[in-house]
């Protein structure tokens, strides 16, 4: 037993541990590691293509989870005083934008998107008074969007399960107190699902960070890390994709282990 | 006095859930319609749509039989194979691993799941290209091993990829599991194999079904692990609807294979908490 679950585990963590070896290879060589050298990674961040692709990823993880964290935690907060039937809704649809395949997501948003610009922009040509309307394109909006939709998903399921662990008594014995409804969320609630929330916000990011096949559907012209290193993968494994991986593997894997963090802490004062 | 203070109790409620109702909206039940629109209309001469009412492009599914085919049988193969590679790690994890490092344990277990899928496969396609494990075959004097781009280097990611999600929902079944039970079934002088069989693994039944469900529905809209292990020859759903839309621009074909894969997606789904309701009430699962 002890030697099978050690084999999962070394199953698990030597294909990433073999990227991460390799990225410090001196030669170009895949099975022979000639010495150790960070040159592959001189090499990568002095390429101008990842460099934005990078910083693309960053802003698109960034703004899509900060919005996933203000409006799932407002959805998850409003989700309480709703009726069961409404609720019962937004429960469905909320499922629904995490069960449906990233695949379908994607071709959805685009076809949508594409329909209902086809609309906007000739009504936009005949109504703008200048000569150059704006048109209306895929880009950074509509993978901000289709990324969005699922991290506020993920943040109200997060922030609904750690609400409903709050004891009620503290939240009515404010308010016997005279606190104001606002009062009570500022400085019982919002302290208390704060963890929960940065959690959330967290994870989205990841999300965002690491998705490649829905960005791949509606990025239009713009590219994000995932669809780089996947267009440079086709183009042949070299010791730069190594480095590239190593560094997303790093920027994940800080995330994560902080999400995670977060969560334990929540856990663990409230006694579960 | 009642009525105000229930019209803005409401207007609050209405307000905060107000933001992500417009997001779902938007962004998920319009997509969802404009989808289902294209796959009941005509493939424009120059690519994209053109209207019309047609069941031409589900008429056309067979055509693509094959794509079909390679998805419903390697996800829910590759789905069982992780559970065989699952349950025991679970059940290691839950009930002997040492507490002081089970938590740890279960984060290593944990953390892969929330890194890139993208460079977890590209791994694999290092170790099982021509210059990885082929390679070092061929030093030792065995020639001409393939492994990239077969249906076994799929199977492998997907054992791969999906693994900690399998783990997760059936190590949180055995962990809520009463140790009494198998104490009491211990007593009572059954051996552990027969405790095993009749206490711990029916009781572990819903984490079972659920790590299947999940896996099995998220492989069936895999595109990566076929796209980089299978290297076009053994190729999802996925793969033929990237293809329809960003090569051949049949956009309404591609519409009609999508409905059709959520509808697979949502007939799996049903099968699952059938079962999942025969079996024992659901239990929520922690995938953080």
């Amino acid at each position: 037993m002890r030697a099978f679950i050690s084999a999962v585990y070394l199953f698990l963590y030597a294909p990433i541990a073999l990227v991460v070896l390799f990225s410090f290879n001196a030669g170009r060589s895949a099975s022979e590691f000639t010495g150790f050298s960070t040159a592959w990674y001189g090499k990568a961040l002095g390429n101008t293509f990842l460099v934005s692709a990078l910083q693309n990823s960053l802003m698109i993880a960034f703004t899509s989870a900060a919005l996933a964290a203000v409006f799932g935690t407002m959805a998850a907060l409003g989700m309480e005083r709703l009726g069961t039937r409404t609720r019962a809704i937004f429960d469905a649809l909320f499922a629904a934008a995490i069960v449906v395949p990233g695949v379908v997501i994607g071709i959805a948003t685009l076809v949508a998107l594409v329909a209902v610009f086809s609309f906007i922009n000739p009504a936009l040509a005949t109504l703008w008074p200048g000569d150059q309307p704006p048109q209306l394109g895929l880009g950074y909006g509509s993978i901000i969007a289709a990324h969005g939709l699922f991290s506020m998903a993920l943040v109200t399921m997060i922030v609904k399960a750690r609400i409903a662990s709050l004891g009620r008594d503290i939240v009515e014995a404010s308010s016997d107190l005279y606190a104001t409804p606002l009062t009570t969320f500022r400085l019982i609630v919002l302290p208390q699902i704060l963890p929960s929330i940065l959690a959330g916000f967290l994870l989205a990011f990841t999300f965002s960070f690491d998705d490649f096949i829905i960005a791949f559907f509606v990025a239009g012209s713009k590219t994000t890390l995932p669809i780089y290193v996947f267009a440079s993968i086709r183009r042949g494994v070299t010791p730069e994709i190594n480095a590239i991986a190593t560094l997303v593997l790093v920027a994940s894997l800080l995330l994560i282990l902080t999400a995670r963090v977060l969560m334990r802490e929540k856990k663990s004062k409230s006694g579960e | 006095m009642q009525a105000a203070m229930n019209t803005k109790r409401n207007l609050v409620t209405a307000a905060l859930v107000a933001p992500a109702a417009a997001w779902l909206c938007v962004f998920l039940v319009l997509p969802f319609i404009a989808m289902l629109v294209f796959a009941f209309g005509e493939r424009a001469p120059e690519g994209g749509y053109q209207a019309a009412f047609t069941f031409a492009q589900f008429a056309n599914l067979p055509t693509r039989a094959a794509a079909f085919w390679n998805t419903l049988v390697l996800a829910p193969a590759g789905a069982l194979l992780c559970l065989l590679v699952a349950y025991p790690v679970a059940y290691y994890l839950a009930v002997k691993a040492n507490p002081r490092y089970r938590l740890i344990l279960v984060s290593l277990v944990v953390v892969p799941f929330w890194t890139s899928l993208l460079v977890r496969t590209y791994a694999w396609m290092y170790i099982l290209g021509s210059r990885g494990i082929p390679n070092l075959l061929a030093m030792i004097g065995i020639e001409d091993v393939r492994m990239l781009n077969t249906p076994g280097a799929v199977l492998l990611g997907i054992v791969y990829g999906y693994l900690p999600l399998m783990i997760m929902p059936i190590y949180v079944s055995l962990e809520k599991l009463d140790r009494r039970l198998l104490e009491a079934s211990a007593d009572l002088g059954a051996k552990p194999v027969s405790t095993f069989f009749g206490v711990t693994l029916p009781l572990s039944l819903p984490g079972v079904m659920t790590g299947v469900a999940l896996v099995t529905i998220l492989l069936l809209g895999e595109y990566l692990i076929p796209q980089l292990l299978g290297g076009g020859k053994v190729f999802f759903i996925g793969n033929a609807l990237v293809d329809l839309f960003l090569q051949s621009r049949n956009w309404p074909f591609g519409s009609a294979i999508a409905v059709t894969l959520v509808a697979v997606v949502v007939v799996v789904l049903m099968v699952a908490m059938r079962i999942a309701w025969k079996v024992a009430g659901t239990r929520q699962v922690d995938l953080v």
